[in-house]
Formats: structure tokens, sequence, C-alpha cells
């Protein structure tokens, strides 16, 4: 990479739109599959991710001197392990119905792709605050594109929002959207949606 | 020396292996402090959640009930729930049988009096979302557990054909699921037989302790 460059508003925006981590990026897009099929899990994930983007982004960035090239992938997994597992109990603590829900998906954190991506091209060549920062975005971004996804299917599938009835009592469900496939359907959409959206913003670039 | 060997002569000097499990072993000593440290600070929340959630399921299966109380059964804890008159509603009991992807593990009250089951709650399970998790929360599912007939053996049939106290109607689209759970309570009868028997015992000591206190004279 470069020289380092200075602290902007990009650092930070950079992982909600421009470099999304899942619309852009398409990184770790298991749990974007397997627990949005409702909101209040879609955001929990995200949060939890959240967290450990940040925690792990801020102690790599702080280590990134002292640990050695040739050990760096092996102490990342300690790191990002580390505060997978504190993430885990917090969860338990705060609720144990969202732990329920969430499953085995949270332990899988640890071998989601944004957050060791996040540590090898960011965290170990830049200072705690940018790592931090640019975590936070990154990690916002992620949340972002889960409850995208969560508040569709949803929707879709269940009728309710955040387990409040949104839709008229005569609306009948689609169950697909809160099983797998649905998950692939209301991601393929958003994909093509925002793959649109770039393609007019670059053909308006051109023709100004 | 092969040229491998050479082309690692021109890389920049390794740092030394202490360095190399000195910083891992570090960082290993670092996280195990972290891991602790959060353990330690949420383990009583974790449990009062679990205990919480625990007592929630068991005053849902046993209808009015506000005191519960754990009963050692050879091997397995019930719970018994009283009343605010603190009468003994029942005792509710946990089950389990396979499900559709996992085990469904459920608790469900049972009251030894009428030989009926009062209730029903599913504990765990992975059941297809928008399907077989209907036996979560379903009303007319749970209908059938207000009064089932456990004196004889029960029996899982179609939606809507329950014609005998002792028949479960099923979920149409999970008959895996309504299946499990019938088969969870099926399989609960041998602990019920000792339930049973604990509390005919402790009914008649029971009323052995009320005619003392009578007799004994009340102010």
């Amino acid at each position: 990479m470069s020289a380092p460059e200075k602290m902007n508003l990009q650092t930070f925006t950079q992982g909600l739109w421009k470099e999304n981590p899942v619309f852009v990026m398409m990184l770790g897009l298991c749990p974007v599959l397997a627990v949005t099929n409702t909101a209040m899990n879609a955001l929990a994930m995200g949060l939890a991710t959240t967290f450990v983007l940040i925690c792990s982004g801020f102690l790599v960035s702080l280590l990134r001197k002292v640990i050695p090239k040739q050990v760096r992938i092996a102490s990342y997994i300690i790191i990002i392990a580390t505060f997978v597992t504190m993430a885990d109990y917090l969860i338990q603590a705060i609720s144990l119905e969202v732990y329920q829900a969430l499953g085995a998906f949270i332990q899988l954190i640890v071998v989601n792709c944004i957050i060791l991506g996040r540590a090898e091209a960011y965290a170990s060549k830049n200072g705690p605050l940018k790592a931090v920062v640019n975590a936070t975005g990154m990690g916002l971004g992620f949340t972002f594109a889960l409850l995208c996804l969560g508040v569709v299917r949803e929707v879709l599938g269940g009728g309710t929002l955040f387990g409040m009835q949104v839709m008229p009592d005569r609306f009948q469900p689609w169950s697909i959207f809160v099983l797998p496939p649905g998950g692939f359907f209301v991601l393929a959409f958003w994909l093509m949606l925002f793959a649109a959206f770039e393609e007019r913003k670059q053909k308006k670039g051109v023709t100004a | 020396m092969s040229d491998i060997a050479q082309d690692a002569m021109e890389l920049p000097p390794q740092p030394s292996p202490f360095r190399l499990v000195g910083t891992l072993g570090g960082i290993a000593v670092l996280s195990g402090l972290l891991v602790v440290m959060t353990y330690q600070w949420t383990k009583p929340a974790i449990e009062r959640n679990q205990r919480e959630a625990l007592e929630r399921a068991v005053f849902s299966v046993l209808p009015g009930a506000v005191r519960s109380e754990p009963v050692e059964m050879t091997g397995q804890t019930v719970f018994a729930g009283f009343d605010e008159a603190d009468r003994r509603i029942g005792f509710a009991l946990e089950s389990e049988a396979r499900g559709y992807q996992d085990l469904v593990r459920i608790l469900y009250g049972f009251d030894p009096d009428r030989q009926k089951i009062i209730g029903m709650t599913v504990l765990q399970s992975t059941e297809t979302p928008g399907l077989g998790d209907k036996i979560i929360r379903d009303p007319a599912f749970h209908a059938n557990f207000e009064a089932l007939d456990v004196s004889r053996e029960v029996e899982v049939v179609k939606s809507g054909a329950k014609t005998e106290a002792w028949q479960i109607d099923g979920i149409s689209g999970a008959t895996v699921s309504s299946q499990a759970v019938g088969q969870a309570i099926r399989r609960g009868a041998e602990l019920r037989e000792r339930v049973l028997a604990f509390y005919r015992g402790d009914q008649t000591n029971r009323t052995d302790q009320t005619n003392l206190t009578e007799r004994g004279g009340q102010p």
C-alpha cells in the first residue's frame, strides 16, 4: 500500500458505501445469508461483528510493530478469536433469546474474512485511531447490509418487522424468504440494485 | 546447495524462533486474560438469564404457578410449581426426541392428580424456520397441551383429526416436528411414573403432617 494517508472522512465512510464489505467486496457472505431471517438477528449479528472488528483492529494496530511478519496471521487469529469469545459471553449475558437465535454463527465470526481482511490490509499498517475509525465504518457498513436483507426477509417471510406486525392480517407470509433460499434471492436483488446504481453513476460521470 | 536454499539466504534475516514463539505466547497470555476477565464479569448475568429462562418456561407450562421448586428424581431434576395459595399445581418435566434437524427439547407441565399434561414449551430446537418451528408458537398446536390425557399412549394425528383426549393435532407441513413433540412426551412415560410414585408418597406424608398440626390446634 502507499504511504500512510492522513485520516479523513474517507477513512470512516469507505466501509459504509464505496467499499461496503457485503455489497461491493462480497466478503463474509456466510452470516449474511444465514442469520438475516429476521431484522433482530441481522442487527445483533451486525453489532457483534462490529464489536469484534473494532476491538481486534485496535489491538492489531497497537501491536503492529511487535508482531513479526512470519507469525502475523496466527497472531491475528488469536486476537480475533479472543474478542469473538468475549462477544459470545456478552451476548449470553444480555439476552439468551438472541444467543439461541444466532446459534453457532457467533463463534463463526472468527472465520469472517472481513475481520481478518481488515486486520491484514488496514490495522497492521495504520495507527490505532485510524484503525478504529475504519473498523467502525466497516462494521456499520456490514450491519447496514445485514439489515437490508433482514428487513426484506422478515417483512415478506413473516409479515413482521422486529417482531411487530407490519402487514395486514390477510397477508399470507412467503415462508421461502425466511428459509435459506430466500437469503440468496434477497441478496441477489440487493446486489442488482447496487450494481445498477453504480453503473448509472459511472455513466453520468462519463457524459458530464 | 540448492537454489531454494540460496534464495532463502538472500531474504532479510529471520527473527529468532524465540521471538516468534515469544510473541505468540505473549498474545495468547493476553488473550487468556481477556477471556477469563469477561467470563468472570458476565457469569452472574448469564446464570441469572438461564435461571430466569427456565423459571419462565416452568411457569408457562404450569398455568397459575407463581413459585417453583426443584425436586430431585433419580437422574433428573423436575420442577414442582405452586400457585398463590401455595398449592401444588403440578410438575414441570423435561424430555427430548429427534426432530427434523436436531434434538427437540421440550418442557411440559404434568398434573399427577388428573394424569394430564397441562402445558408445553419448546426449550431448544433447530426446526425449519417458517414450517417446523411452528411447534414453538403455533397457538392451535399448543391448545393440544392444555389437557392432554397421558394415562395411555399419546398419539399424533393429522391436523384437525383429533377426536380423543390423548391425541395431538399435528401441524400440516410440519409432520416430523409435531411427531417429535409426541415422541418426547411418550418417552417421558417412565419419568411420569416416578413422579407419580413420589407424588403419592409425598401426599400421604403431607396429609399426616396436616393432621398433626390440626390436632396440635391452631391459634
